[in-house]
């Protein structure tokens, strides 16, 4: 199976605006309901990697954990503009909680 | 342990006498299963942890660019400038099974391969920082890209080996337990049964013997 699909980065405007020059679909957007419904959007139209900035996944992050265990699409959390918050490799972290049942990463 | 509901009878043993070979067959293989999936697991995981300790690094590093751009330049001018942009990405998605988990494999397709023709606008009226966060960025795109599938993968492969680990447990400590106490139960019963039946045989022939030939 082969089929070509789309990349988008989701985010506030001064963190993502840089990916547009690299050919991703940039949506800027800083409200929930928002992100969420977008997010439901691009997953059901052949967008098979969102990366969304830690500030933004974590105003949706409901929809993001519903997409956890589909194959497509992959989303990944990216540090936005202030700086990094750690999110993203906390969720590293739970996933090793999962499948080890204690977090041996540290 | 509780002792399944069933009738103690030679039916029942051989069914169940079957039915804890596959289980503890089964119980094998999935085990095995489990330590594999368990194996990859932690090579995914530590090669995602680098790749994200990575691409944060390049990230934070063009957005600083992007943050000296931004006050440099207007709003609108920068927009202008990543407005129409001349490289465009697409993603072919093939999948890879991995113990029976089907993860996504991303190869990126861009319009144009070079990598130097990415700026989608004039040098003249734009920040030199504005090169520098889209060339920092185009440089760990690939990394990202990567990144995608190997969160995707742990995230899978996690929900799979976490599975794996119940189905495991819930044979290892109640079925294959439960059936073994079943048979035992169903043989001793059996035994019983035909203890009992010998007994009573011979209390039968000694009271027949005893009217017949008043035998003593």
């Amino acid at each position: 199976m082969s089929e070509t699909y789309k990349v988008a980065a989701i985010g506030d405007t001064a963190s993502v605006s840089g990916f547009a020059a690299l050919g991703l679909s940039v949506f800027c957007e800083t409200d929930g309901a928002k992100i969420s419904k977008l997010i439901n959007r691009l997953a059901a139209n052949d967008f098979a990697v969102i990366y969304i900035t830690e500030p933004a996944a974590a105003l949706a992050a409901d929809t993001i954990k519903k997409y956890r265990s589909s194959r497509l699409p992959s989303i990944v959390l990216i540090p936005a503009i202030e700086g990094n918050t750690g999110d993203g490799m906390r969720a590293l972290h739970e996933a090793v909680e999962k499948a080890v049942g204690s977090d041996i990463l540290n | 342990m509780a002792r399944l509901n069933v009738n103690p009878t030679r039916m029942e043993l051989s069914k169940l006498k079957k039915k804890l070979v596959s289980a503890q067959r089964g119980h094998k293989l999935l085990k095995d299963k489990r330590d594999e999936l368990m194996r990859q697991f932690m090579i995914l995981i530590k090669e995602d942890r680098q790749l994200r300790t990575e691409v944060e690094a390049a990230i934070a590093e063009a957005d600083r660019y992007m943050a000296v751009a931004g006050s440099v330049m207007q709003r609108e001018a920068l927009e202008t400038a990543l407005m129409l942009p001349k490289q465009e990405v697409e993603l072919e998605v093939g999948e890879k099974n991995v113990m029976s988990v089907y993860i996504p494999v991303f190869s990126p397709k861009y319009r144009t391969s070079d990598t130097s023709d990415i700026y989608s606008y004039g040098t003249a009226f734009t920040s030199a920082d504005l090169d520098g966060a889209v060339s920092a960025l185009s440089e760990v795109f690939p990394k990202m890209i990567r990144l995608a599938e190997v969160e995707k993968a742990c995230q899978l492969m996690a929900d799979e080996i976490e599975k794996t680990r119940r189905r495991v447990n819930a044979l290892e400590h109640i079925m294959i337990p439960d059936y073994q106490e079943t048979i035992k139960y169903i043989t001793m019963k059996l035994s019983e049964n035909e203890r009992s039946t010998t007994t009573s045989l011979m209390k039968v022939k000694d009271m027949v013997l005893k009217q017949s030939h008043n035998f003593t």
